[in-house]
């Protein structure tokens, strides 16, 4: 099928963006990479009466790693956050999970910023915003911006704290700190499919190399990526000493996955344990490394 | 009342081309109906099935997740476009051929032109790299393994005319 007319803005800068945004609120949507909302425009499940098309607002294409982490611009494909070697030095998760986000042709046009305001419980750049504890900045036109941390963001399934004349200029991804490890699993039917389930995990160490702090942030497991901290599970135990299967069991538990054609809430919740113990261990392998 | 109208310039296989579309116009129906470059097929329309990926300044893109008017001013390349400058088939496109990496077809232009940009990138990728990259496209007939072996045996071809062994 094809899209529904709508009328085209192809703003020069984010003061003109914010302008439209405001002028057609909340009649307008935003366009990024197209890779989520043009297969809901061409199904017509959405049919917005005016697009904002920030793909030529260069302002907006921007990658910037530094101490404190990486920042990332709204017009950044995630192919070019995958390829960032600043980036993935500051924080390691990053590349890991991008190589899960869909085919890599698809990852060349959407960017990291779009897939986060899509919200998408089966999207896992959500759970590494939510497992490192980020943050999303928005602006809007006459009223500033303002930051979002990551817990607050993500409202619900394909909703997020953004509102209509709204823009998602930045997300900010925290940087990997000393004697910390970050990790993501995930299981898809076809490399680059959404999860069926996945698990973005953060361990860090203290200076005996026992569990500080232990936190997972699970995908397509609940109406959205809620933070789950199992530091306490872990028993301030060296890490080699750690239960992971019983934390990972912990893990299972706190989801609330649903039944779909893909894989019925039993089995997600089964993986989900599965893949926690896996991306536990390994994070714990890396902190200790670190 | 009409809709309204973009003019745009796109360069397609190298040939400055202008049109004008409406803002919905998808790449895919652009360079189908407006340009007349039906080697662009359309399966799916929602990113799916990768036949109608093509070349946007070298990246392969979804065609049909692309508004036409987005790329105004870009580069495209087709599947018409990638023969070599003397209208003999590319290695890629060899390769396909020799290798029975197609039976109706329809798939193919999206795989051409998804595995073209792949081995520009990776000019010797290994079988899991192959696989990764076509991982986005289907093929409803052949089976993959021909177009695994089509892969390899154009990175061969390439290596062969750039004396790489
Ligand atoms: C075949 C296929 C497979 C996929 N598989 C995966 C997968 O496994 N995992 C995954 O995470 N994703 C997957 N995706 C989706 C892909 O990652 C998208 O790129 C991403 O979800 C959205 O980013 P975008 O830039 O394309 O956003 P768009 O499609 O342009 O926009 C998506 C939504 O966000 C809004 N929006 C975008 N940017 C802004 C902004 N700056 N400010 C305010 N609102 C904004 C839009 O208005 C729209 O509502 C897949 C897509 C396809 C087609
Ligand atoms: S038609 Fe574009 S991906 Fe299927
Ligand atoms: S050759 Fe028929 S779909 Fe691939």
């Amino acid at each position: 099928m094809k899209p529904s007319a709508f009328d085209y803005h192809a703003p020069r800068d984010v003061g003109e963006a914010l302008e439209i945004l405001a002028a057609t609120a909340p009649h307008g949507k935003v366009l990024a990479g197209g890779q989520s909302l043009i297969p809901l425009l061409n199904m017509r499940l959405a049919a917005p009466a005016h697009l904002v098309d920030i793909n030529r607002v260069p302002e907006l294409d921007t990658i910037e790693a530094g101490g404190a982490g990486v920042r990332v611009g709204a017009l950044a494909r995630h192919a070019a956050v995958e390829r960032s070697d600043s980036a993935a030095r500051a924080q390691p998760l990053l590349r890991t999970a991008l190589r899960h986000v869909a085919h890599p042709v698809i990852r060349n046009r959407g960017t990291v910023v779009g897939s986060l305001v899509h919200a998408d419980p089966s999207a896992e750049m959500p759970a590494v915003l939510v497992v490192l504890g980020g943050s999303v900045r928005l602006a809007r036109h006459g009223g500033g911006e303002r930051d979002v941390p990551a817990a607050d963001f993500f409202t619900g399934p394909m909703e997020s704290a953004a509102e209509p004349g709204e823009l998602a200029v930045s997300a900010f991804f925290p940087a990997l700190t000393p004697r910390t490890g970050t990790a993501f699993a995930e299981v898809a039917r076809r490399h680059g499919d959404y999860a069926v389930a996945g698990v973005a995990a953060v361990v860090s160490l203290d200076d005996d190399l026992r569990i500080r702090s232990a936190r997972v942030a699970c995908v397509s497991v609940g109406p959205r990526p809620a933070p789950l901290d199992v530091t306490e599970e872990c028993g301030g135990r060296p890490a080699a000493t750690v239960d992971w299967p019983s934390v990972a069991r912990a893990v299972s538990l706190r989801v609330d996955p649903g039944d779909d054609i893909h894989a019925t809430a039993g089995y997600r919740r089964h993986l989900t344990g599965v893949l926690a113990e896996r991306a536990l261990r390994v994070a714990a392998g890396e902190a200790a490394d670190g | 009342m009409g809709e309204k109208l973009h003019e745009i310039r796109l360069t397609v296989n190298g040939v400055p081309r202008e049109t004008r579309v409406p803002g919905r116009r998808l790449l895919s129906d652009c360079l189908r109906h407006d340009l007349g470059l039906t080697g662009t097929h359309v399966g799916c329309e929602h990113g799916v099935c990768g036949c109608c990926t093509v070349l946007l300044d070298g990246e392969p893109v979804r065609s049909c997740l692309t508004f036409a008017v987005t790329v105004d001013g870009r580069e495209i390349t087709t599947v018409e476009g990638l023969r070599e400058p003397d209208g003999s088939l590319s290695p890629v496109q060899r390769a396909f051929s020799e290798s029975h990496a197609l039976q109706c077809g329809f798939c193919t232009p999206g795989f051409l032109c998804t595995v073209t940009a792949l081995l520009r990138d990776n000019p010797a990728p290994s079988d899991d790299e192959v696989v990764e990259g076509i991982s986005g496209n289907l093929c409803r007939c052949t089976g993959y393994q021909n177009i695994v072996k089509a892969v390899h045996r154009a990175s061969e071809l390439m290596g062969e005319a750039e004396g790489r062994s």
